[in-house]
């Protein structure tokens, strides 16, 4: 295994629904990533990348959110985000504002946590963690199919299958992988979708949740929250048991 | 017009629990289909970068190779038209039918027939045009309901809603619901329509350039019967539907079928070429906003389009919402794509009515990128103002409160004071929405921004 000698400098970008809901993965992805031995900075005036306005088409107004993220993050040699939708929107999709050296420098020093751990530091080993538990896998879609690289080899794509976030969790110890009957269809979040066209979102939703209950997953784990939160809610609204986690809780060894 | 509501339409579609199931599982079937037959084809994806490269290079001199057709076709014995627009369009295949006294037409699949009204003209005119495709068949003595898919037309009803209508139009047994027997009875009523008709029509799935040909894949045979019983044939064809060679056509057909229905070819390949003694055939060219579509940078691959349906199959909005909530001919994943250039007020909401997760553009046999001109319209819309005020006014508010670290902590933090500064409505609605049918994460404790100010942050504050 090949570590790179030098400590790498990161900053670690945390997503406004991360930082407002789910505090604890930033927490455990910030741990991660020192256990590794990053020196890890936390730019202090970030707030949103501006993926939920550009994806609404709304280039004016995600102009200011873009910039601002640059003026945080400008200069670091990783930033590093637990969310493929976010990292997907800094690298392949900002540009409502202008395409100076530094924005360049920014959007391609963006990495999505599991692809920072697989690629850059090619860390397999784990040793802090464990978790004996029948677990299904949900790839977002924007890790899948539309994040350059991708994730994860896709159904729809005749060629051969990988996936780094199971590469990651291979040698977690007690994981009993279960699978979906509709492996990586849309779970139907969708960003503001899940607003605005809330009755296809939620059967998409309810559809996909049963799919993990009949596949008797107690887990779902995923590399990306927006996903797993709203496929919580529902799964919750109709009383079902399993749980949803974030990979870098379970690659961090969180007790849940 | 008024702007098309996917969202509600969707929604009536969904609280029919016993429709939407059964929309979705067969959809998703003909999915798993198209997976298996993608799985005894090893080069696959060189077939699907071959057949997109060659609409590439075809669309880029397309020009050339209608002139081309045109000289071949004309050759062959075959009369060319050429229609800039659906009125034209229509204008013509009238005139062609008055010519020879026509008032009843067999008339085989076309979604372009559809996109130009063609139907309801030629009522106007006294001419009756009877579909024999059997879903358009259904579809028509549905009170001339539109298809809701572009390859399975009635594939939003029951066999027992047809079993019904066909009791209702053409007297068959309203409790046998039998397919078998349906598709019996829907033949045998069509059968005389066969056989009276002055007129055949079709449209066609390729134009071949270099021999003036032109080629459809039916699984029926209709089309075969609509051109080769009536002593007149007109084919409508776009002009986006041309291929050069003979050579290319093997491409396209290993990839139609599968792709569409997950079956290896059609039940038919019929290759027209010229008139029988003693009739004619006539080729409508039909531009209708094409070569205005070519010139757009971000839209004009659209035009690469075999009309598989393949989109539609994989699409998880599409299966929960049918075919009928985009309230055009072509719905789902290219509907969302091809519609806002046809009337952008109109169909404003389509490419909001996606999750942009991309499996139509992954599946797509010419590698459109459709999830990503999705995102394209989406700034579109939003520039020319067509979004929704209450859309529009909640995106203004998000992006002041993301584009300011000091108030962006303090609605995170949820503190009060936010709401006098913006309306209460403004906040809580959307989480109403959410809340509707979904349980709303519980607030933390303690944002991370503060957590890290807690614990690392001496230096900040
Ligand atoms: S866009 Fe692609 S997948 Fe959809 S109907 Fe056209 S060719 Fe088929």
């Amino acid at each position: 295994m090949t570590m790179t000698p030098i400590a790498p400098r990161v900053a670690l970008f945390v997503p406004c629904f991360i930082d407002a809901s789910f505090p604890e993965i930033g927490v455990a992805t910030l741990q991660l990533l020192e256990r590794l031995g990053c020196i890890v900075e936390y730019p202090f005036n970030q707030t949103c990348c501006g993926q939920p306005l550009a994806n609404e088409g709304d280039q004016k107004n995600a102009a200011a959110c873009e910039a601002l993220f640059v003026q945080n993050f400008a200069g670091y040699d990783y930033i590093v985000g637990p969310s493929a939708s976010c990292i997907h929107h800094v690298r392949q999709h900002m540009d409502a504002i202008e395409q100076t050296d530094e924005v360049t420098q920014v959007r391609t020093h963006a990495y999505e946590l599991v692809e920072f751990l697989h690629d850059i530091l090619q860390v397999r080993d784990f040793p802090w963690a464990s978790f004996p538990h029948k677990v299904a896998l949900h790839n977002s879609c924007t890790s899948l199919r539309s994040l350059q690289p991708p994730l994860a080899s896709m159904s729809e794509i005749r060629g051969p299958a990988f996936s780094k976030p199971k590469e990651l969790l291979a040698n977690v110890p007690g994981i009993e992988w279960v699978e979906l009957e509709r492996a990586d269809e849309c779970c139907g979040f969708g960003g503001l979708f899940s607003i605005f066209e809330e009755g296809v979102s939620a059967k998409m939703g309810y559809d996909k949740v049963d799919d993990q209950r009949r596949a008797g997953a107690e887990y779902i784990v995923s590399a990306d929250m927006s996903c797993l939160m709203h496929q919580k809610g529902c799964a919750q609204r109709l009383g079902y048991g399993q749980k949803y986690i974030h990979i870098a809780q379970i690659l961090n060894g969180d007790t849940v | 017009m008024k702007p098309v509501d996917q969202s509600a339409a969707a929604d009536m579609f969904i609280a029919d629990v016993q429709h939407e199931r059964f929309h979705d599982h067969h959809l998703w079937d003909l999915r798993k289909g198209r997976d298996q037959e993608r799985d005894q084809i090893p080069e696959w994806e060189t077939l699907r970068q071959l057949a997109s490269d060659i609409k590439a290079h075809t669309l880029t001199h397309l020009a050339d190779y209608l002139e081309e057709f045109e000289r071949n076709a004309t050759a062959n014995g075959v009369q060319i038209h050429w229609a800039q627009d659906a009125q034209e369009h229509n204008r013509i295949v009238g005139e062609i039918f008055a010519a020879h006294q026509v008032k009843t037409v067999i008339k085989s699949k076309s979604m372009l027939t559809d996109e130009c009204q063609m139907r309801p003209y030629l009522a106007e005119l006294g001419i009756t045009v009877i579909e024999s495709d059997l879903g358009e068949r259904i579809q028509q003595l549905d009170d001339d309901q539109p298809p809701s898919h572009i390859v399975v037309p009635a594939v939003h009803k029951l066999r027992g809603d047809v079993a019904k209508l066909f009791a209702r139009t053409i007297n068959s047994d309203p409790n046998n619901d039998d397919p078998k027997v349906l598709s019996e009875a829907g033949r045998q009523s069509l059968r005389p329509h066969f056989l009276a008709a002055d007129a055949g029509m079709t449209g066609a799935n390729y134009l071949i350039a270099e021999t003036g040909s032109f080629v459809v894949c039916t699984n029926e045979g209709n089309a075969d019967i609509s051109a080769n019983l009536p002593p007149l044939h007109v084919a409508s064809v776009g002009i986006e539907k041309l291929i050069p060679r003979i050579e290319d056509l093997g491409v396209f057909i290993r990839l139609l079928s599968r792709s569409a229905l997950g079956s290896p070819i059609t039940q038919y390949t019929s290759h027209f070429r010229a008139p029988r003694d003693g009739s004619e055939m006539h080729i409508v060219l039909v531009d209708n906003g094409r070569s205005a579509r070519l010139g757009m940078a971000d839209f004009w691959t659209s035009l690469k389009c075999i009309r598989c349906g393949a989109c539609m199959n994989t699409c998880p909005v599409y299966r929960r919402s049918g075919g009928l909530s985009y309230g055009s001919v072509y719905p789902g994943p290219i509907g969302v794509i091809l519609n806002p250039a046809i009337d952008l007020h109109r169909y404003r909401a389509l490419p909001y009515a996606s999750t942009m997760n991309g499996s139509c553009t992954s599946v797509c046999p010419v590698k459109i990128n459709i999830h990503e001109q999705i995102y394209q319209w989406r700034r579109i819309i939003s520039e020319k103002q067509e979004l929704p005020l209450l859309r529009r006014t909640a995106l203004d508010v998000a992006a002041k409160v993301l584009a300011s670290p000091a108030l962006y902590r303090r609605v995170i933090a949820g503190v009060d004071q936010v709401s006098r500064e913006f309306p209460r409505a403004l906040i809580y609605n959307p989480l109403n929405a959410w809340g509707l049918q979904r349980e709303i994460p519980d607030a933390p404790k303690a944002t991370f921004h503060q957590w890290w100010a807690k614990n690392r942050g001496a230096d900040h504050e």
